[in-house]
């Protein structure tokens, strides 16, 4: 069971990383007990501070047995390249403690949970900012002496207890330290408050750490998603081979968006989809999009669909509604035969009631200034809709069967005019500059949310088509789009993309 | 009530001689301030001292038995005021708080205090707040203690040598009529570990017999003439008894040879951070037996000139391992030694760093430099020292720094300040930005991302009084905050006083989350609990009404964002002079959920309806701007990346952790969001017509579900 890897002759040291509220201190305080008990010196210190809430929190802990009767003069802080275990209750903390150096290839054993509790700067950026694990995977493979890493989170929400015990358990389990099982598991027992749960999440994390797992399998990749073979209905796999006949590297993205397309509206509609993608496959191939892969089409397959089926009331209320909602949410709940209620929470504004007016008519009122205030003035305010209450779901049902109209109201028109002229300035760019056209596509990643934020994910994505004229004669303008849609997603008001677009005018 | 319930820590209270005590440093000190007869005990909580306080208030009844007064004062200078019982008594007083905020308020009774002496042995425990984890500024409690004449404690980490330390700090503050400051670091108070216990000590004098039998003595008072004279007491009397009585009673230690080439001299905190790197330079073993001398300062003011003057004599160097800035023991000992032409070189910061906390590897690198300097052959053949540099240096790391994001705290999952910092950013977007002067307290988090909000922080309950200045004519008004706890501190009168006083403008918002959250979650006088010991339940609007505040809101339920915001626009935008304040209040979430939690399981278990809630995002309506997020921070707000190849971006999602507050939705239709939030409640233990109606509305609705459904291919946009 020891490993003899960690030299005895000095203290054994085990830093603990977690987040405040993560229970690292009961961790810390399990393992000292587990310490005392076998005889040892154990000391652990912290520097949680009482107002560190979710804050990145270390605690350490040193232990050596006492000799000749004296007791040990321990560390209150670790030094770098000097730990033998390292607890990581969270993987981006684990990457921390690689960074301060606290895992070191000669001594450190790694343990740490794979799942992610994001950061506040991962969260608040209206795109995709999450750090990458692959990163701290890379990292740990050659910092770490051995690594004993899997999802202890779920271990412990399966256990109904916290992270801590599977923690424990893996600690216990890796061997490090020269105790056995149930001198750990007694540390648990003592603790008198959640003790099965606890036992079990040790366990679990115990046998985690015994069994070999394969270090690739180690942080879980996206999943990889395929064309099926069948959609399991006659008239669905008539459309799925029109699938299969567009080019490779489009098929899935047009797959999900000719579902997307049908579930929004209906199969003409889908087939609408299908038709405007098989035209620009035409054009594509015609300005050699077979060279490129053709990511023209690749990226039409996307956003079209996307553009076709964009968020509106409609679309929300049909959602809201739905069965499988209903199944999910009560499953999530762990709801049972108890009685489920739902509400939702809804601000109408006039401008989205204006919108499912029937074209004419709905142009005509919101010319009118004094209309759209009184239509707003009756609207506008907070909604609790109830789905689960008759009322409620009738409200919604009312709204979402509106959807046979769809294609003859106010916002309709709006979307599919702006659409068309957003596929003219792409088809227009093709011939002329084919990155540069896959990246005007690619532009409406910008236009997403409801009201204020639809309004300035509609202005960031002007903003940045505003570039084009001046990217078109270089071959670098899809790049340079690129990167203004990564910008334009880096803050809310695109501070970033003012001074993106800045740089692009000078060029 | 404070955060946790310390009844285990209590019985660790009562261990009797030759027990073991095991536990946290601040414990075993609170422990060893009942083991020396403490009459009376008071301080102001605050890391990392807060257990201290929050023990010996869960253990009241035991300290009514030893004949103990306890009590939390409003604030540190209340607490330092409190020593006064010791000025004509011999009457053993403690008191702690957080160094050095606690001391800089504290520190006019303090100074009036060393001025004309003590008769009882009067101490201060002090938790440094110095280096990693601190959230004050970075200065050193030394200073106080040397301009005041206070002697200052610095024991060695250990809990037998701190328990000492302070029953001997007792005895030193009466042989040399002077309060004593011990100081402990932050890792130093929570440091575990054990020591032999001693029986509590009843105090040998009592408030009671002092109350009977009064006693006055004018020269005790800093009044002229006798305030010149206490100087002269402090130089002539004072210091040499308290010289003396640190070097009888052996307070400061020496390890190791008794010759050496050359020495460290060390403060007595910074004593295991000194072995572990002699350790590490191959001149210690892990029990302390070290090859180089060793004077450790258990006492860092004052010195004693004769014990560093025989540990310098035949050494050609020592280094000094000082923490902090400035170097004011080092300076000390080159003045000591150059009077008495002492030629021992006196190292110190220019091996060490000037500024910072001295880190296991500062440490290591600082008493490397001194022994290549001074004493090489001591290296000897040089054992490899830990180093993580070629770690470091590796491309994947030098990768992940870019990766790893920085995680500074945040207000808690449910916690009731978020929503008024999410209103306040509703009304940025109406009004503008407006200059922000902030305080001490959780509400401070609002500074850090997604809100900065916030300019500046001067001092504990001086938010508003720190935007004092601002009272101009002018097209914005100066918003200031400060916390219920800050408001009863101090900012009451320096803050609301000086405002209505002043014909102040601005708007002044009081966080009130019921307890003083940000040190533990103790009752303060506007907390709403009833607590047999003290009086609660006083209300903040009541007292800015009684110093004569005009315009005052209270809001009872912060996460009413929308009237959270119309609150603030009124207040900004109000012709009414004066200043404007409002009253935000809801408790605090992490010490509902702690209150709460329990009642709720032991109700569900009973049998009893209960009504489980939780906030969720649509994940296929919801379009991943994030917007939510910026107004919230919530930890149980997060975001989940979905297997839909439609979409880049990803999503937001509510985890388990949520507590139901309401802000998500509240925020949702405040900002006119998105409309995917939805709130489930799921009615545990439902009476059986509860149950009928229930079954008879998804009976209903699952038929017209059914009948949309027909005919329709619904595909689930996520496959998740």
């Amino acid at each position: 069971m020891f490993d003899a890897s960690i030299p005895r002759d000095k203290p054994l040291s085990i830093a603990i990383l977690a987040m405040g509220g993560q229970g690292g201190g009961v961790l810390s305080d399990w393992i000292v007990a587990v310490a005392e008990a076998n005889g040892w010196y154990a000391q652990s210190t912290s520097v949680p501070g009482v107002a560190q809430r979710t804050g990145a929190t270390l605690y350490y802990i040193e232990m050596l047995p006492p000799k000749d009767g004296h007791a040990p003069v321990l560390a209150l802080m670790p030094t770098p390249g000097d730990v033998d275990v390292v607890i990581a209750a969270e993987l981006m903390e684990a990457g921390r403690s690689i960074l301060r150096g606290l895992v070191t290839p000669d001594r450190t054993l790694l343990i740490t949970s794979t799942h992610r509790a994001y950061a506040v700067a991962e969260k608040e950026k209206p795109g995709e900012s999450i750090a990458d694990p692959q990163a701290v995977d890379a990292a740990s493979r050659i910092a770490a002496r051995r690594v004993i890493a899997f999802d202890k989170d779920e271990a412990a929400r399966e256990s109904g207890t916290v992270i801590s015990a599977p923690l424990f358990g893996a600690l216990a389990g890796s061997g490090a330290l020269p105790f056995d099982r149930a001198s750990f598991e007694a540390v648990i027992s003592e603790g008198g408050r959640g003790v099965k749960a606890s036992l079990k999440g040790f366990a679990e994390g115990f046998a985690r750490a015994t069994a070999n797992e394969l270090p690739e399998a180690r942080i879980a990749n996206r999943k990889a998603v395929g064309i099926p073979e069948t959609l399991g209905a006659l008239d669905l796999d008539q459309r799925l081979a029109r699938v299969r006949a567009l080019p490779g590297s489009a098929q899935v993205a047009a797959l999900a968006g000719l579902k997307r397309c049908i579930d929004y509206q209906d199969h003409a509609y889908g087939d609408e989809y299908l038709a405007r993608l098989e035209a620009l496959t035409i054009l594509d191939a015609r300005n050699g999009g077979a060279a490129q892969d053709f990511a023209f089409t690749a990226a039409a397959a996307k956003h079209v669909a996307n553009a076709m089926a964009y968020d509106d009331v409609i679309g929300v209320a049909d959602l809201k509604i739905r069965s499988a909602r209903f199944a999910r949410i009560a499953s999530e709940m762990k709801a049972g035969e108890d009685p489920l209620q739902l509400t939702e929470f809804v601000h109408p504004r006039g401008e989205e009631v204006v919108s499912l007016l029937p074209a004419g008519w709905g142009r005509k009122v919101s010319a009118s200034p004094a209309w759209m205030a009184r239509i707003d003035r009756w609207v506008n305010r907070d909604r609790r809709i109830r789905t689960h209450s008759i009322r409620g779901f009738l409200q919604f049902s009312m709204i979402a069967g509106l959807r046979r109209w769809r294609r003859k109201l106010l916002r309709h028109d709006h979307e599919m005019r702006h659409m068309q002229v957003w596929l003219d300035l792409a088809t227009r760019t093709l011939p002329k500059n084919y990155d540069l056209a896959r990246a005007i596509l690619a532009t409406h990643r910008l236009i997403k949310g409801y009201s204020d934020t639809h309004a300035r994910g509609l202005s960031k994505f002007d903003r940045v088509l505003s570039a084009v004229p001046q990217l078109e004669a270089r071959t670098d303008g899809g790049a340079w789009i690129d990167r203004l849609i990564s910008a334009a997603l880096k803050d809310e008001n695109g501070d970033a993309l003012d001074g993106a677009l800045k740089t692009v005018r000078e060029l | 009530m404070a955060e946790r319930s310390f009844a285990r820590e209590v019985e660790d209270l009562r261990l009797g001689d030759g027990q073991e005590f095991r536990g946290e440093g601040i414990l075993a000190i609170t422990k060893a301030l009942l083991q020396s007869g403490v009459s009376y005990v008071g301080g102001y909580q605050g890391s990392p001292i807060s257990h201290l306080m929050d023990v010996l208030a869960d253990a009241s009844d035991y300290m009514a038995e030893l004949g103990v007064h306890f009590e939390s004062s409003a604030s540190e200078a209340t607490a330092a005021a409190m020593l006064s019982a010791s000025v004509m008594y011999p009457i053993r007083g403690a008191v702690t708080w957080k160094s050095t905020a606690g001391t800089n308020v504290a520190s006019d009774a303090l100074s009036n205090l060393s001025s004309g002496g003590v008769n009882g042995g009067a101490v201060i425990i002090i938790g440094e707040d110095y280096g990693e984890g601190s959230s004050i500024m970075q200065e050193r409690s030394h200073a106080y203690a040397m301009k005041s004449q206070i002697w200052l404690m610095d024991p060695r980490p250990d809990l037998p040598t701190m328990v000492h330390m302070v029953e001997k700090a007792f005895e030193l503050s009466e042989a040399s009529n002077t309060p004593v400051m011990v100081e402990v670091r932050i890792r130093g108070c929570h440091v575990h570990g054990r020591f032999r216990a001693k029986d509590n000590r009843k105090p040998a004098y009592t408030l009671k017999q002092a109350l009977e039998n009064p006693v006055r003595d004018v020269n005790r008072i800093v009044l002229p003439p006798a305030s010149f004279i206490h100087e002269k007491l402090k130089i002539e009397k004072r210091w040499p008894a308290a010289v003396n009585f640190i070097r009888e009673q052996k307070l400061n230690e020496v390890f190791g040879p008794e010759d050496g080439e050359v020495g460290i001299i060390l403060q007595g905190g910074m004593y295991n951070g000194v072995i572990r790197a002699l350790q590490q330079l191959g001149l210690s073993d892990a029990y302390g037996n070290t090859r180089v001398p060793l004077y450790v300062m258990n006492v860092t003011y004052p010195l004693v000139d004769e014990e560093v003057v025989s540990f310098c004599t035949g050494k050609s160097a020592v280094v000094v391992v000082e923490e902090g800035q400035p170097e004011f023991i080092e300076q000390a000992l080159n003045t000591l030694l150059r009077r008495r032409d002492i030629n021992t070189r006196i190292s110190g910061k220019d091996v060490f760093p000037m500024a910072g906390e001295y880190t296991a590897t500062v440490m290591q690198k600082g008493l490397m430099g001194f022994l290549e300097k001074h004493a090489p052959r001591l290296l000897g053949n040089r054992p490899p020292l830990p180093d993580a540099s070629p770690v470091l240096n590796s491309r994947e790391v030098q990768a992940l720094a870019n990766v790893v994001p920085p995680r500074p705290p945040g207000f808690c999952t449910g916690c009731p300040e978020r929503p008024i910092f999410a209103a306040m950013k509703l009304v940025e977007k109406e009004l503008g930005t407006h200059h922000v002067s902030a305080d001490i307290g959780c509400h401070l988090f609002s500074i850090l991302p997604p809100f900065n909000i916030g300019a500046t922080t001067m001092g504990y309950g001086l938010g508003p009084a720190a935007a004092s200045a601002f009272n101009v004519k002018a097209d914005k008004r100066v918003i200031s905050v400060m916390g219920d706890g800050g408001f009863w501190h101090n900012g009451l009168s320096s803050s609301v006083g000086n405002a209505v006083f002043n014909k102040h403008d601005g708007v002044m918002l009081i966080v009130d989350n019921y307890y003083s959250s940000a040190t533990g979650g103790q009752d303060i006088l506007s907390s709403r609990a009833e607590n047999k010991k003290r009086a609660t339940n006083n209300s903040i609007v009541d007292a800015v009404k009684g110093v004569g505040a005009r315009w005052v809101r209270q809001i009872d339920h912060t996460y009413d964002v929308a009237k959270m915001r119309d609150t603030l626009r009124e207040a900004l935008t109000t012709e009414e002079q004066g200043p404007k304040i409002i009253v935000a209040s809801s408790e605090c979430m992490l010490n509902k959920q702690r209150r709460v939690k329990p009642l709720v399981d032991k109700a569900e278990q009973a049998g009893q309806p209960v009504l489980r809630q939780r906030f969720g995002v649509d994940e296929d309506i919801c379009t991943g701007d994030h917007a939510c997020i910026r107004l919230s921070g919530c930890p149980s707000l997060s975001v989940k990346h979905v297997d839909d190849p439609l979409r880049d971006d990803p999503v937001a999602a509510i985890d388990n952790s949520c507590v139901a507050c309401g802000n998500c939705g509240e925020v949702a239709e405040a900002a006119i969001l998105c409309p995917s939030f939805y709130r489930a409640d799921v009615l545990r233990n439902a009476s059986g017509w509860e149950r009928f109606m229930a079954r008879l509305r998804a009976g209903v609705i699952s038929f017209l579900q059914r009948r949309r459904e027909t005919g329709r291919h619904l595909f689930a946009r996520v496959s998740a």
